[in-house]
């Protein structure tokens, strides 16, 4: 019955996709046949059109684009792209499909006819493409029917439906439940959830420590890793346990400039995903690790320390200038600290201390200490 | 002054003045008795190296430039357009192809005005005689050595003496005279003398199958009907007949270019005396192919070089020296001879014996050495001149009139460079008159670029000196040194330093002067004075920055049409792609994208002028470019419509500068 409502709002939306291409595609051939050039708007991805929206506390898009115009020497192959992608999100949504990146790159994939030329050098380039459909579309990825591989796992005291499948997210192993690329509430619906919090951590092997010393269990969060910068539907389903289910999420991540970023993505948004951030972005989320303060804290030796290097240096000091950054004391503290040490610290050097420290007295301590950042 | 007399003298003076050695036992009365005049001939008989003669392939070579000179000399002196043939005979079929050297009998024949009688045996049998020496007139022979020089080396190698045929007017009888020269007394002894009616002579028609055919043709070759006065010399020596450069072929294509008034014919030896690989460079049209009246043809062993345009050069006019351009022996010489002949005034002298000296220029120089005006040249001391050769480096004259030169020409430079070099791009610059020691010259330079020319070979010089082809020594050169010192780069070009430009390139320079300063008598470099120098370097500039401006130009296009190929490419694609997502006719979308295309990148269509511009339909002319179409650019889309009156060509050149030319512009076909 829900699934019916369910399904029928996905129509509704398909519909309104299609006619999304269908006018872009019918603007192209007006031009074409009225002897104009024809082009696409598609709105800029770049740092200069983002803004930084400081009651929302979110990076937004903003108005600016670019046309893809296909007389121009360097544009003239995207716009073809353009074109195809276009063409083949229609036949996926007549189709009622799915495809992932990687199959969208070969269902555009084929040499164009009388050359040698493949339509699309590598999948990099039709991601890039789909991202700007995106945009100039004003559709979601999902929208297009098109999904990113899995790069995030979770574990927890949470029960979810998939899809119609039940999964209980306290018996998944030690390999846990790879978050898939689309979480949207058509998709996954979250049925019983005692979790109190979200610990999200940077990477793998962090979060298999933390999942073999069962560490949801006995703090009864949930636990999720993201493969280092978190792709949309982590972050998506972070959001959503964050908006639905009010759990507040900590972030543990290494101590250097990538740490920095990632923890800003998520509280902020990135740059390219800008026009995402409204349904991704969690202001709330609060960074718990690896602080710079650490080193002496928790009396770590000297082996843990990784140099800054130039890159580093440079980086950390861009994340500083950032307009949420900049004026927050609590940060601006945090990077002179991380750039006092010169050296950057992995979440991992906690291993130094004990094999279960991390889990055992670092997380628990900070988080009764309330010791993070926001 | 001039080597050769110089050379002489010295040679003279030297023998008398040889010390004598009381202990080897010779007294100065027995050396006296082996002490005698050394003849001209003589002396060059023993250093023929100096006259161009050293080795058997040389001497054939110049033994043919020697002719073919005096031919064009004596054509343009008479106001005929030069028709001019050379045939070398292999007298000596059977011996072996890997011999150093064999006999062969060279032959010229030109439609000029023939030679009187009685000045036979002086033209061709006496060295230093001749009526170019003396002048200051601009002409090919300078020195009266060549024609009897090439005769002597075949007497000496051959035993053989010189042939001449010669017909000197319509109504009067041909001549065929056979001169030995006698080293000994500088004199020629006539050892044949006859009237005869075959002229030209008729045998060398039905020389080899080409000859035949050619001879077919009317006016093809050596026809009876069209040769009202004209010479043939003949002279049998030991040579070496070998393709490549500094060949007779190379020179004669040369030849060819600087002359485009000119025709000329070519008939080789059956057979090459070996093949050194070192292929000619420029450009011979495929026999049978389809080929423009002007285009260069070889066809069953014989090559015709067809004339380019159709008037003479300009007359030129002979010129008093400049006081500036003298040295002081000369002017004691000077003197000398005037006080032998008209016993004037020194006023006079001045005044009549050089040019620029105005009446108050010469009051003024005769005032500044303290003579009067009245002064008889009989009376001026050795001193005296000395201060008055001095005068003559302070005094403030307007540098020699230089209507005494003829250059090629800008337009007739492009019509032998047509004629001579496939290449797709040419360009020619004439550059006003300019002094050297006091003697005018005029530089001009072409090149050629593109086409079939190697890529990537170092560019080819091409040398002249008053349309005669310099084939040896190119880097004692001042010509050469002025091709490396241009900054071919500015171009688009390659240069490696301190060197020749890379590229499909080939660079004429030519240099017209009443004397021309060569570094030696065989006249193959010439000398390197810094205003020649300059002035060549600016006439390559001047070229240089056409082809710059083409090259720049012909690289938007390429750009142009490689944007469009661009194009093209992707609106197949976009047109089945908007079909599939609207079901808009995917050939209608794709004919109008393509149209579009089209005019967006009008550019690649453009016809090239040579600042850049576009060329409308209609051609503007343009100063000294042209521009040939050997086929569609790498990756161009067809080129314009090509002129109708000459397939393969696309722009033509300016007018002949400043309208000396003779007559207008009436050439078959090219202009």
């Amino acid at each position: 019955m829900a699934k019916s409502g369910k399904a029928g709002g996905r129509k509704e939306r398909d519909q309104r996709t299609e006619r999304k291409i269908v006018e872009m595609a019918e603007g192209v051939a007006r031009s074409a046949l009225g002897g104009r050039e024809p082009q696409v708007a598609i709105p800029t991805r770049a740092r200069s059109n983002t803004i930084w929206n400081k009651r929302k506390g979110i990076l937004e898009m903003g108005k600016a684009s670019q046309d893809r115009q296909l007389f121009n020497l360097n544009q003239a192959k995207s716009f073809m792209q353009t074109m195809l992608h276009g063409s083949s999100v229609k036949d996926l949504i007549a189709a009622d499909k799915t495809l992932s990146l990687r199959g969208m790159f070969y269902k555009g994939l084929h040499t164009v006819a009388g050359t040698k030329e493949k339509t699309f050098a590598d999948q990099d380039e039709s991601d890039g493409i789909l991202e700007d459909l995106e945009v100039s579309l004003g559709a979601l990825r999902e929208e297009l029917h098109i999904f990113a591989k899995k790069a995030g796992t979770m574990v927890g005291n949470i029960t979810l439906v998939d899809s119609g499948d039940e999964i209980d997210c306290r018996r998944m192993g030690s390999g846990g439940y790879a978050i898939p690329s689309i979480v949207e509430p058509d998709v996954i619906q979250f049925k019983r959830c005692e979790a109190k919090f979200v610990l999200h951590v940077e990477k793998n092997t962090v979060w298999s420590r933390f999942n073999e010393d069962r560490f949801w269990e006995k703090h009864n969060c949930i636990l999720t890793e993201g493969g280092g910068q978190p792709p949309r539907g982590v972050r998506r389903l972070l959001r959503r346990l964050h908006e639905e289910l009010n759990l507040p999420i900590y972030c543990l991540l290494d101590c250097d400039p990538w740490g920095h970023y990632i923890y800003s993505v998520i509280k902020q948004g990135s740059i390219s995903l800008a026009f995402e951030s409204e349904r991704l972005a969690i202001p709330e989320a609060k960074f718990l690790g690896i602080r710079a303060k650490d080193y002496k804290a928790c009396g770590l030796s000297d082996d843990v320390q990784i140099a800054l290097n130039d890159t580093d240096i440079k980086r950390a000091k861009e994340i500083a200038a950032y307009p949420w950054f900049e004026d927050h004391k609590g940060w601006q503290r945090e990077i002179e600290g991380l750039l006092g040490n010169g050296f950057k610290m992995e979440v991992e050097s906690l291993i130094t201390k004990d094999i279960s420290y991390v889990t055992e007295t670092y997380v628990p301590q900070r988080l009764k200490a309330k010791d993070w950042l926001d | 002054m001039q080597g050769t007399e110089a050379a002489l003298m010295e040679k003279r003076s030297q023998a008398p003045s040889k010390p004598a050695g009381k202990r080897r036992g010779s007294t100065a009365e027995e050396m006296a008795g082996r002490q005698r005049d050394i003849s001209v001939s003589e002396f060059f008989a023993k250093n023929r190296h100096l006259l161009g003669f050293d080795n058997p392939r040389k001497a054939l070579l110049t033994t043919v430039k020697e002719a073919v000179d005096n031919s064009l000399d004596a054509c343009e002196e008479a106001g005929i357009l030069p028709e001019i043939t050379v045939i070398i005979e292999d007298l000596q079929p059977d011996r072996p192809a890997t011999a150093k050297s064999s006999r062969y009998r060279v032959t010229v024949v030109d439609n000029g005005p023939g030679i009187v009688r009685k000045q036979v045996e002086n033209i061709f049998g006496r060295l230093l005689y001749g009526s170019k020496f003396h002048r200051l007139k601009m002409s090919r022979g300078q020195q009266g050595i060549g024609i009897s020089a090439a005769g002597m080396y075949g007497l000496i190698t051959t035993g053989k003496p010189m042939v001449i045929h010669t017909k000197p007017g319509a109504k009067q009888p041909a001549h065929h005279i056979e001169l030995a020269m006698n080293t000994k007394t500088n004199r020629a002894e006539v050892t044949l003398d006859k009237e005869t009616g075959d002229f030209p002579p008729q045998r060398l028609r039905g020389l080899t199958a080409g000859t035949k055919a050619l001879a077919a043709e009317k006016g093809g070759l050596l026809d009876a009907e069209s040769y009202r006065s004209g010479t043939c010399v003949s002279i049998e020596l030991e040579g070496r007949y070998q393709r490549g450069r500094g060949s007779v072929d190379e020179f004669l294509e040369l030849t060819a270019i600087a002359n485009p008034h000119g025709r000329f014919v070519f008939v080789p030896p059956s057979r090459v005396s070996a093949d050194d690989g070192d292929a000619p460079i420029l450009a011979k049209a495929e026999a049978g192919a389809a080929v423009a009246a002007t285009e260069t043809t070889e066809s069953q062993g014989v090559t015709v070089f067809p004339r380019g345009v159709q008037e003479l050069p300009p007359e030129t006019r002979e010129i008093q020296p400049h006081p500036k351009g003298i040295e002081l022996g000369t002017l004691l010489q000077m003197l000398k001879d005037y006080e032998a002949t008209d016993k004037g005034t020194l006023f006079n002298f001045l005044q009549e014996r050089f040019c620029r000296v105005s009446s108050a220029t010469a009051g003024t120089l005769c005032e500044k050495v303290g003579a009067t005006s009245r002064r008889k040249v009989s009376d001026v001391e050795p001193p005296m001149a000395e201060k008055l050769f001095d005068a003559f480096q302070d005094a403030k004259l307007a540098p020699p009139p230089t209507d005494c030169l003829a250059p090629i020409g800008v337009r007739q430079l492009l019509a032998g460079m047509l004629k001579g070099v496939k290449a797709e791009f040419y360009a020619a610059s004439s550059r006003e008159a300019e002094v050297y020691r006091g003697r005018p010259f005029q530089i001009e330079a072409a090149i050629a670029f593109g086409g079939d020319l190697p890529a990537d070979e170092p560019s080819r010089v091409i040398r002249f000196a008053n349309r005669v082809p310099l084939l040896f020594q190119q880097s004692a050169c001042s010509s050469f040194k002025a091709v490396i010192e241009t900054s071919w780069r500015n171009y688009n070009l390659q240069q490696p330093r301190g060197g020749l430009p890379v590229g499909p390139l080939v660079i004429m320079i030519h240099m017209a002067s009443v004397w021309v300063p060569f570094t030696s008598e065989s006249k193959e470099a010439i000398a390197d004075y810094d205003e020649i120098r300059k002035e060549m370097r600016l006439a390559l500039m001047e070229c240089g920055r056409k082809l710059g401006t083409y090259l720049n130009k012909r690289q938007r296009m390429q750009r142009e049409s490689e944007r469009r190929d661009v194009f093209e490419r992707y609106i197949g694609e976009i047109s089945k792609a908007l079909h599939e997502i609207t079901g808009t006719d995917a050939k209608r979308v794709y004919e109008a994208l393509v149209k579009q295309a089209k005019s967006r990148t009008a550019v690649a269509d453009q016809v090239l002028d040579e600042d850049g511009k576009v060329v409308k339909d209609e051609p503007v002319d343009q100063d000294g470019v042209v521009i040939v179409d050997r086929g569609p650019m790498a990756g161009a889309a067809p080129a314009a419509a090509p002129v109708a009156e000459a397939p393969k060509r696309k722009r033509s050149a300016s007018p002949a500068p400043k309208g000396r030319g003779k007559g207008a512009g009436e050439g078959p076909g090219l202009f």
